[in-house]
């Protein structure tokens, strides 16, 4: 009991220097839970795949598109279920600044992706309207579509003015679903590319192949690519989660630059949280000795200092903890659509405490060490 | 004719000596002290500067070690003890007199005082009875809330002595309790030390550079360059 009294006194005895390492832990905690959720950002669409879903592209690029004419003989493949196709629209709405994913995707596309829930009155009038299009509720939160809007979108790819209408809104199933893309109509897009640039007819940009057999997704993938080995358009098939990460490994330098700052953040607040709690013991080494005189072990003198650090450490970090979902909130709007999913996860917090933990204690060892062991004589004779 | 037992000393010392080691070099502090304090005496270490009353006064409180010679206080040989034995021994046998008063700033008057009690297995109860009481002695009894720093430097000291009386101890050290303060309290202070002495029977090793202070203590040690120079008795 006197000891925890003497921590917490101690811990306020410098209510500025106390307050200001306070500060200090909560950014750094706060930045790090932040730099982490960034990361994990990155991975949620990996981490959301489907193990029962494999991508067929062309081996050479993603710039590169396949004939139309491979989705019957994937389909032929045993173990195939459905194929759809999809191909990157990427078109401007109204300023650049406004990118959202844009997919011309066959009608049967949704039929691979139950996560994602569309009325059926909304699906059958989609599916009427060739220029009809499906947006996802975040991007219709974010520019305020609603079904019977125009979206008007000035190609980059497909040169041209393209206009659009909101048949549907889909909601992912769970949280983790990205629903910031729009889908409209691969047959229209086709047609349109017919009459206006008639070479770029019939290539789809990817083929979505449904499974029946997660386990059996290598021995599949092999087989479709086999089916197209020595074509002019050599597939490559891999699983929805490696399509992901290749996206992923694009920014694996800025992924491993983030992750660094992160752990430099705490690197540096141990360095601030060490020096105050140097100062402090070599500030009360004549209280130190004079306790030790008074017959209090040097376990208990290091008790003290750890004791302080970790209540200096406890407050900032639990204030940082606090805190961090609230800016993960407001980073996330400020960031615009960068970051669908942008929710501090359950390991990020741990690692957050577990970093105030570290700092706490790695912060405290060595001074605690030369309190506990300096001689009560040379304790006394020292001025604070 | 009856032989009268003989009480034996409660410090008893034999050839003690202590250096210091600086810049490679060895510092003699103590050569060859023998000496012997009773029980109930109140002894006064005099010399000056570097002449070694402080280390003494050390190694007779457990905080310093010899490097050779005997060191018996209340019949242990204290320089055999392991470190935390001894933290163990000075909690239960010596009572600390700083002259810098040595108080926790963080603490009140109260629960420095307090603070040796924690060290035994007093109850909550038990402790707060015996600080009041103690704090009553030296004149406090009103001031137990108040921290050092709201304190004069004769309060502070009347709080270090409660400290030092509280788990009574067999022996008190006091290092140049006085030495801080102003003559009215010092004064005050050293009044106080000699009721202790006389009237509950403390043994009290005091150092002082002050001959005021010193003619307070029964008995009178002068050291000079580490080496016992003159011994005087007040009686």
């Amino acid at each position: 009991m006197h000891a925890l009294k003497l921590i917490l006194r101690n811990a306020l005895r410098h209510k500025i220097r106390s307050g200001l390492t306070v500060f200090g832990l909560l950014i750094a905690v706060l930045a790090y839970g932040l730099l982490q959720t960034v990361i994990d950002a990155w991975y949620a669409g990996a981490d959301a795949a489907s193990r029962t879903r494999l991508i067929t592209r062309s081996s050479i690029s993603l710039a590169f598109s396949l004939p139309v004419s491979y989705e019957s003989r994937i389909r032929g493949v045993d173990g195939v279920t459905t194929v759809a196709r999809s191909t990157w629209f990427g078109a401007i709405y109204k300023e650049p600044k406004n990118f959202f994913p844009q997919f011309a995707v066959s009608a049967n596309y949704l039929d691979l992706y139950p996560e994602f829930l569309l009325p059926e009155a909304e699906r059958q009038a989609w599916l009427r309207d060739r220029k009809g299009a499906l947006v996802g509720r975040q991007l219709a939160d974010q520019y305020g579509f609603k079904v019977g809007d125009v979206i008007p979108l000035r190609g980059a790819i497909y040169p041209g003015d393209w206009q659009f209408v909101v048949r549907g809104i889909f909601d992912g199933a769970d949280e983790t679903k990205i629903t910031r893309q729009m889908l409209f109509h691969w047959d229209y897009l086709n047609e349109s590319l017919r009459q206006r640039a008639g070479r770029r007819a019939d290539q789809v940009g990817v083929f979505i192949v449904g499974i029946n057999a997660p386990e059996r997704a290598a021995e599949i993938s092999r087989a479709v690519d086999a089916q197209f080995q020595n074509s002019v358009a050599e597939t490559l098939t891999e699983t929805e989660q490696a399509f992901q990460l290749s996206f992923v490994s694009m920014s694996n330098e800025i992924i491993a630059a983030i992750r660094v700052v992160s752990y430099v953040v705490i690197l540096i607040i141990l360095a601030v949280m060490a020096n105050t709690m140097a100062m402090s013991a070599r500030e009360r080494t004549a209280e130190h000795a004079t306790l030790k005189a008074l017959g209090f072990g040097p376990g208990f003198v290091a008790l003290l200092i750890f004791g302080e650090s970790m209540a200096i450490c406890a407050v900032g970090g639990g204030l940082g903890l606090w805190l961090t979902p609230y800016a993960a909130a407001g980073f996330k709007q400020a960031a615009g659509g960068m970051f669908p999913i942008f929710a501090v996860s359950q390991s990020t917090v741990i690692a957050q405490m577990a970093c105030a933990l570290l700092v706490g204690v790695a912060a405290a060892i060595v001074p605690a060490v030369q309190a506990s062991r300096v001689r009560i004589v040379d304790g006394l004779r020292s001025v604070g | 004719m009856p032989v009268e037992a003989v009480a034996p000393p409660l410090v008893e010392i034999r050839h003690l000596a202590r250096a210091y080691h600086r810049g490679g070099q060895i510092v003699p502090v103590l050569t060859d002290i023998t000496l012997d304090i009773q029980r109930g005496e109140f002894t006064a270490l005099m010399g000056p500067s570097g002449s070694g009353k402080s280390t003494l006064l050390n190694l007779i409180a457990g905080i310093d070690k010899p490097d050779s010679g005997l060191l018996r206080v209340g019949g242990l040989d204290i320089t055999t003890l392991a470190e935390c034995e001894l933290a163990d021994w000075r909690s239960h046998n010596v009572g600390f007199i700083f002259q810098f008063y040595n108080l926790m700033p963080v603490l009140s008057a109260y629960e420095n005082v307090e603070l040796p009690l924690t060290l035994t297995g007093l109850s909550r109860a038990e402790r707060r009875e015996r600080v009041e009481l103690t704090l009553s002695m030296v004149g406090l009894a009103d001031r137990m809330d108040h921290h050092p720093s709201e304190l004069s430097g004769g309060q502070q000291q009347r709080v270090a002595i409660a400290r030092a009386i509280i788990a009574d101890p067999m022996l008190i050290v006091a290092d140049e309790p006085t030495g801080d303060l102003d003559r009215q309290s010092a004064s005050e202070i050293l009044a106080m030390l000699q009721r202790l002495n006389t009237e509950l029977g403390t043994t009290i090793i005091m150092v002082t550079h002050d001959a005021h202070a010193a003619k307070t203590a029964r008995r009178l040690i002068y050291l000079e360059k580490g080496e016992l120079l003159l011994e005087r008795s007040a009686a």
